[in-house]
């Protein structure tokens, strides 16, 4: 591929305390795309992007953001990025414009280059009539609104966004994943992290999907999905006790890629789901199992998650894996 | 340095702003020393405390360098709270991901700690004058005792601040406050003089910072310069160690939690 390579990370690891919060995580970011980082809680998103925002310093491996180390050359990289954290960062006693006269100074801005910036910013997020007021009267989404105009205020060539819709309502999401298609027509590259499987498939052009702090797969979310082959049959039956029994007998069908027991059914990964259909139908009342439900799809991100992770996105890392 | 100037005032006049916005929260920070510890307890123990035991014309006069020194006291050792709530709500993580020298919002806290704490300071004094406390060296003695306030207040917003990069929550940031400020004060010299404390808690008062501040501003009110000369050249090295300590443990927790 001859896309240019705008961040490089090597064999990168973190650990606090000895607990491995990230290990051995390779992997490129190309110019001007958006890139994503999907995973649970805890799986070691944030501390990835706090590595190339120069906040962290990796315990082994390393980091370069246009080129340069995120340790040795933390400034420069901060000069060229911008972030825009997970939690609300706002001070409630500032204005919105009293926030990006903050960081105008910070970025070394002259007083009448900020002015024009802010001036756009304010445009760009729509928060012009509220600029005046303070954050603490401002809603969920219009702090989240400002979050992003303070992440552009540098101009940034990379935007960093830490789970950018988090508790936010459905208008507001619409409106912050609008806000990074625009960013991405622009030519910016946008890394973002995210927990929302629909976010990942929407937005982003390619993705890594992190579980317990390593990359399990990476690719765009077309790749990944018809990567994981055939289609999906989901089943629930009436009696979960039979479960196991009937997920041996599935599994020694013809034509049958993968099978994993959900909560109270099966999943299914099949090669043609007309011929093996009714195989599974009949080997389920041949075992006595009551079919309550059965359905298939084409496989979508979360069929993706859960073959790679063995388990859905949803659920909770397991005590002992996250120690 | 001009860019490191540019960051320094612009993140000296966010916490300016703040408190400019907490209109009732200033004005109780500004007025409870003086209304509690000046005016309350200086009249109360007025004719409790004995003139022969404090040395001086009335209690209020003998009490206002102890004032003094406590608000500077709880104004250096809240002075990190403001970088507490940054680091917990994600502030301090943007303005980190900025390209500012690190220290500058160090110094801008401290910049911001010291002259809140000097108004306070000159607004004790001009209350204790109501009360007919006549600082006995004048307009210098005034500077002097700012200068004292300065040193002492630096070493105390270290440790705060060092406290707040350190603590994993902020109730056990304030529960050391709480714990820490009462026995500072009782364990100085503000509200008894040394001499009339029990031998322990003397003992344990001298080993007080608090009590050296205490001791060089009281004979710049109360004396004049002669008297007061030698306790402000001796307060004077041990703030200088006490701010060495106090800052190379701040520089520390600092390094240890922005890296």
């Amino acid at each position: 591929m001859d896309r240019a390579v705008v961040i490089e990370v090597s064999r990168l690891s973190k650990s606090y305390d000895g607990l491995k919060a990230v290990e051995d995580l390779s992997f490129q970011v190309y110019r001007g795309e958006i890139f994503g980082l999907l995973g649970p809680n805890g799986a070691g998103k944030s501390t990835t992007l706090r590595t190339l925002i120069t906040l962290l310093h990796p315990t082994s491996g390393l980091a370069r953001v246009l080129g340069h180390d995120t340790v040795k050359d933390a400034d420069v990289v901060r000069q060229l990025i911008g972030y825009v954290p997970q939690e609300r960062a706002i001070d409630r006693f500032l204005t919105g414009r009293e926030h990006l006269e903050l960081l105008a100074a910070l970025y070394h801005l002259r007083k009448d280059e900020g002015t024009k910036r802010i001036g756009e910013l304010l445009k760009l997020v729509e928060l012009e009539a509220h600029a005046d007021r303070p954050a603490k009267t401002y809603s969920g989404g219009m702090k989240r609104k400002l979050d992003i105009a303070c992440g552009l205020l540098p101009n940034p060539q990379i935007l960093f966004l830490d789970e950018p819709t988090l508790g936010l309502d459905v208008q507001s999401r619409l409106r912050i994943w609008d806000y990074v298609r625009m960013l991405k027509a622009r030519g910016m590259t946008v890394v973002m992290s995210t927990n929302y499987l629909d976010e990942a498939d929407q937005l982003c052009d390619r993705l890594a999907i992190i579980d317990a702090g390593k990359i399990k797969t990476l690719g765009s979310p077309t790749e990944l999905k018809v990567g994981l082959g055939g289609d999906i049959v989901a089943l629930t039956i009436h009696d979960a006790n039979r479960l196991p029994s009937l997920a041996e007998a599935v599994k020694g069908l013809p034509a049958i890629r993968a099978v994993n027991i959900t909560a109270n059914g099966l999943d299914i990964r099949v090669e043609s789901p007309e011929k093996v259909l009714p195989a599974i139908l009949e080997t389920a009342s041949r075992l006595d199992c009551r079919v309550e439900f059965i359905e298939y799809h084409r496989p979508r991100l979360d069929d993706v998650f859960l073959a790679h992770t063995g388990r859905a996105i949803t659920e909770s890392v397991p005590e002992a894996e996250t120690t | 340095m001009t860019q490191y100037w540019q960051e320094i005032s612009a993140l000296t006049m966010r916490w300016m702003r703040r408190l400019s916005r907490e209109k009732f929260s200033m004005l109780f920070t500004l007025v409870q020393p003086m209304l509690f510890w000046l005016i309350f307890f200086g009249n109360l123990f007025q004719r409790a405390a004995d003139a022969q035991v404090t040395r001086a014309p009335n209690y209020i006069s003998f009490l206002a360098a102890g004032v003094v020194v406590m608000t500077v006291l709880n104004n250096g050792l809240a002075g990190g709270v403001d970088l507490l709530f940054d680091k917990e709500n994600g502030f301090l993580e943007r303005l980190m991901s900025t390209p500012i020298h690190r220290s500058s919002v160090i110094l801008s806290r401290f910049i911001f700690v010291m002259t809140i704490t000097s108004l306070q300071v000159l607004v004790i004094l001009g209350v204790a004058f109501l009360f007919g406390v006549q600082p006995a060296t004048g307009p210098f003695g005034v500077a002097m005792i700012l200068l004292i306030g300065v040193l002492f207040g630096v070493g105390l917003t270290a440790i705060s601040m060092a406290m707040a990069f350190s603590v994993k929550s902020h109730g056990d940031f304030f529960s050391v406050l709480g714990f820490l400020s009462l026995p500072m004060i009782f364990l100085s010299s503000a509200l008894v003089p040394l001499a009339a404390m029990p031998a322990w808690m003397s003992f344990l008062a001298r080993f007080n910072p608090m009590t050296w501040a205490i001791d060089a501003v009281r004979p710049l009110i109360l004396s004049g310069w002669t008297e007061a000369l030698p306790h402000v050249g001796m307060v004077l090295v041990v703030m200088v160690i006490f701010d060495a300590l106090c800052l190379y443990c701040g520089a520390k927790a600092f390094g240890r939690t922005i890296g």
